[in-house]
């Protein structure tokens, strides 16, 4: 066997790994990512999996670097092919250099099959693993072995990560599979020739998570007390964490028998005076609209996440896309006051969850947390978050007898009443979704009080305001005198910023402006920024360009360089690059409607 | 039942814009009656309903409340008794709100056990929407919405409970508002989810289940030796001839609460508890994902 390694410069490095469901794919990518993350360099892992329990397709991907990595790329450098299909699937995007990984003795690769360039390391996978224990799971161990030796990762750090996960166990189990892995390298060491990465192992550890622990963390560190949610992919993750660990920290973790339940259970809660949260996907949010409502008519405070997924309908289970936009603008029937705020990574989650609360607690109304399938469920390694910076603000609060008569919804300049917690001493009062007066007495039916009802929608509404005054302004990332702006919200801003530090290598001038809080929108500022911007290029994955429209119907202005994707597959930044080139290499400005 | 002195405190200053005649007075009263004689502070009561007319019930009761939407009352009650145990939660609403539309969170609130009680106004028929047939409306009953009568069996809220898991399972009449409100103090003693249905009849829409319909049927469970500890047999006294109405307590057995099962609760009531972490147990979650 061949084995030609040319030395690869420094840089960030791919693995593939893919294969049916069921194969254990997930967690031979994060024995191998924590491994990476223990040893100081940072990984960005993303799981392309497919609803199904076992067989079909999935595979997963893992980028690491020694600086930040912010998206896993679209190409690998290593493709560890669990089956043959994988190989069909996914040998054209190995880097040239690179090879493939795989069971020799169950996988027969076709001559010429492999690109130019491309390496073969085939393994006796079940032969070598045979040795050691009869789960055919093994042979992942093997190749994950062998990958070590290939990528001149350090072995002694993936057994560590190996003996970690298997402790519990018992010893045998560990040594089967360190053996295992220590057997595929040694295979690899006396067969193929390694490429000489040349990793910076700074060994600072650093935390590797998913968007959804960041939320649930987010959560936990804000003192969420009451978490009810119904199982839905891609927001499960929260529950699992939460259900694990909530308790520990006084929060009951409740599963519901549906959104519905959850919602209004999460309501209920929050008006007794526990913060409280829900979470689900695109079509549990649809059942929860109708509380939000709730929410907000009866001035409670509560946080919903909505982890995005393929829509419409059940859509695409397992797959990411930014299309609930809109959804959640118009989530329940009437004008209300509400939040929605689309955190663009991991810290940023667990930082927007904890400021979720606080806003919910101030403005006695829902916040919505956008996040999507790709923020929730993939893996990365993150400079370590700071529970310090969580200040808890539980708004106003009527404790004790009031002076004087309690009005629950008290018309005041903010928009605020203070508000008083059931089991208070003279403050009683009806949270009632029905219209109703400052005192709470429902005027629903009275036909004769439209003034009351006047006053009481601009007092909620007024809340809005008041928060406009005190949102922190978004901001242009990069160079002000950039010659393209790139705009984003949510997830979409880690691909961008991956493009960002490529383009700024080549000599382009060019910044970022992400929309954080999606609603209240921030009108001015946000159209100052744009129409200060040379040219401007949206990237949201969606059909309809569901930012750019609420940009166009907040500002009047109107963004024509657009990339869109609605593939169910996160943007890979080469195509985005190639975006970025095209609208930078535009020889006018593109008109903005509105300037 | 202990003398009943203190109605007023809870009173409301908004009078009951029900129809004359409604079955819904009596619940009202003896609810209020009830939680008078079981020394309860008002404070510490927060009554939860739906849509309906019953569910305007919170309006017209001196205590706090919250009038929610429609079907979603239980699952209210659920969250604010869960985040506050101290709080004595009653959820009240009719037959529509509870067996129609929120039927679901009625079946699993009552397997789950959490320590409320739920009164449900029966008066087999939708009122506020001007009178088409509920879930629980007589089989042939011509209502506007069943012109040529319901062909539908209706639900049996007792059975259904039984079967459910409710711990505390019983019906009233609201002709007969001083026993009613003995069962209500009982059904707000008692550890666990308690079901109270109550037969209040609808004056102008129902011309079946009329007062003078039940007052020929109506019979006391405990006037006639029924032992509320069997299961089967409150499952036999449920089904009867269509001349006898039974009334009082069916079931009632002690098992332990969602609230003394759940670890969370051995912190104090959530509602109540300092909110935010201590620097070591930041420290220890961050270091847990090294």
């Amino acid at each position: 066997m061949t084995s030609q390694t040319k030395s690869l410069a420094p840089r960030k490095v791919s693995i593939r790994i893919g294969g049916a469901a069921g194969d254990g794919i997930a967690s031979v990518t994060e024995t191998l990512a924590k491994a990476c993350s223990r040893k100081g360099l940072y990984v960005f892992a993303y799981n392309s999996y497919q609803s199904v329990i076992r067989g079909g397709h999935i595979n997963m991907q893992v980028r690491i670097g020694s600086k930040k990595v912010w998206c896993s790329g679209d190409m690998c450098d290593y493709l560890v092919a669990l089956n043959l299909d994988t190989v069909n699937r996914h040998v054209k995007d190995i880097t040239p250099g690179g090879g493939i990984i795989y069971n020799k003795e169950k996988i027969k690769i076709a001559d010429g099959q492999l690109p130019a360039g491309v390496n073969d390391f085939g393994i006796p996978s079940t032969a070598i693993a045979n040795k050691f224990g009869k789960s055919p799971i093994m042979q992942n161990t093997v190749a994950l072995g062998a990958l070590s030796f290939l990528a001149n990762f350090p072995f002694d750090a993936v057994a560590d990560v190996i003996a970690g996960t298997f402790r519990k166990k018992g010893d045998a189990v560990v040594q089967a599979n360190v053996g295992a892995a220590q057997a595929g390298h040694d295979y690899a060491k006396e067969n193929f020739k390694k490429t000489e990465f040349t990793w910076k192992f700074t060994e600072e550890k650093r935390m590797f998570l998913t968007g959804n622990q960041a939320i649930a963390l987010g959560a936990v560190a804000a003192g969420c007390k009451f978490f009810s949610a119904y199982p839905m992919t891609p927001a499960s993750g929260i529950l699992h964490w939460l259900a694990l660990k909530g308790p520990k920290y006084g929060m009951v973790v409740k599963q519901c028998e549906d959104e519905i339940a959850a919602m209004n259970m999460a309501v209920g809660a929050g008006n007794a005076g526990a913060r409280s949260m829900t979470a689900t996907s695109g079509g549990g949010f649809a059942l929860m609209t109708e509380a939000i409502g709730l929410a907000a008519m009866i001035e409670a405070p509560v946080v919903v996440v909505n982890c995005q997924r393929g829509g419409p309908s059940t859509g695409l289970p397992t797959k990411t896309e930014q299309a609930d936009l809109f959804q959640a603008l118009g989530a329940s029937q009437g004008d209300y006051p509400k939040f929605i705020i689309a955190p663009t990574t991991v810290e940023d989650a667990f930082y927007a969850t904890a400021e979720a609360f606080n806003l919910a607690d101030i403005y006695q109304c829902p916040v919505i947390i956008l996040s999507d399938l790709l923020l929730s469920e993939h893996h990365e390694t993150i400079d370590n978050l700071d529970f310090s910076k969580v200040k808890i603000d539980r708004g106003e609060i009527v404790t004790g007898r009031p002076k004087g008569e309690y009005k629950r919804y008290l018309f005041t300049p903010s928009g605020i009443s203070p508000r008083a917690l059931p089991g208070n001493p003279g403050t009683v009062f009806i949270a009632g979704s029905d219209e109703h007066d400052e005192d709470s007495t429902l005027i629903s039916d009275v036909f004769t009080n439209p003034k009351i009802r006047k006053l009481m929608m601009e007092k909620r509404m007024r809340k809005m305001e008041t928060a406009l005054k005190s949102l922190p302004e978004p901001k242009v990332e990069g160079p002000a005198d950039a010659d393209l702006t790139f705009v984003t919200w949510g997830s979409s801003a880690y691909v961008v910023r991956d493009v960002l530090h490529r383009l700024e290598k080549e000599g382009a001038k060019v910044n970022h402006l992400n929309i954080r809080y999606l609603w209240p929108f921030q009108s001015q500022a946000v159209s100052k920024i744009l129409k200060s911007a040379k040219k401007l290029l949206i990237v949201e994955n969606n059909f309809s360009g569901q930012l750019e429209r609420l940009i166009r119907q907040e500002t009047g202005i109107s963004i024509p360089n657009h990339y869109r994707k609605y593939d169910g597959e996160p943007f890979g930044p080469d195509l985005v690059h190639e975006k970025a080139k095209e609208a930078l290499a535009l020889a006018k400005v593109p008109e903005l409607v509105g300037r | 039942m202990p003398e009943i002195l203190e109605i007023p405190k809870f009173k409301s200053r908004i009078a009951p814009d029900w129809c004359p005649g409604c079955g819904d007075f009596g619940v009202l009263s003896s609810l209020q009656k009830a939680c008078a004689a079981l020394g309860l502070d008002p404070k510490d009561v927060l009554v939860v309903s739906g849509i309906g007319c019953s569910s305007n019930l919170p309006g017209f009761f001196g205590s706090y409340g919250m009038h929610t939407l429609h079907g979603r009352a239980v699952a209210v009650a659920e969250g604010a008794r869960l985040a506050n145990p101290d709080l004595t939660v009653v959820v009240t609403g009719g037959d529509g709100d509870g067996y129609g539309i929120g039927l679901g969170h009625c079946i699993h609130a009552m397997r789950r056990n959490i320590n409320l009680t739920y009164i449900v106004m029966n008066n087999q028929i939708y009122g506020l929407t001007t009178g088409q047939c509920s879930p629980t409306t007589i089989f042939g009953t011509q209502t506007k919405s069943t012109p040529d009568g319901s062909i539908e069996t209706p639900i049996n809220p007792i059975e259904l409970a039984l079967v459910s898991g409710a711990t505390f399972i019983a019906r009233g009449f609201s002709g007969a508002a001083d026993r009613l409100a003995e069962v209500m103090a009982e059904a707000i003693q008692h550890k666990g989810f308690s079901l109270v249905d109550v037969f209040s009849p609808c004056v102008t829409y129902n011309k079946v289940n009329t007062y003078p319909w039940f007052r020929e049927r109506v019979y006391d469970l405990q006037a006639e030796n029924h032992k509320t500890s069997d299961w089967e047999g409150a499952l036999k006294a449920v089904r009867q001839p269509d001349n006898r109405v039974p009334i009082g307590v069916f079931y009632k057995v002690q098992q332990p609460t969602y609230e003394e099962l759940d670890p969370a609760f051995k912190f104090g009531p959530p509602a109540k508890q300092k909110t935010g972490l201590n620097a070591e147990d930041a420290k220890a979650l961050v270091e847990s994902f090294k």
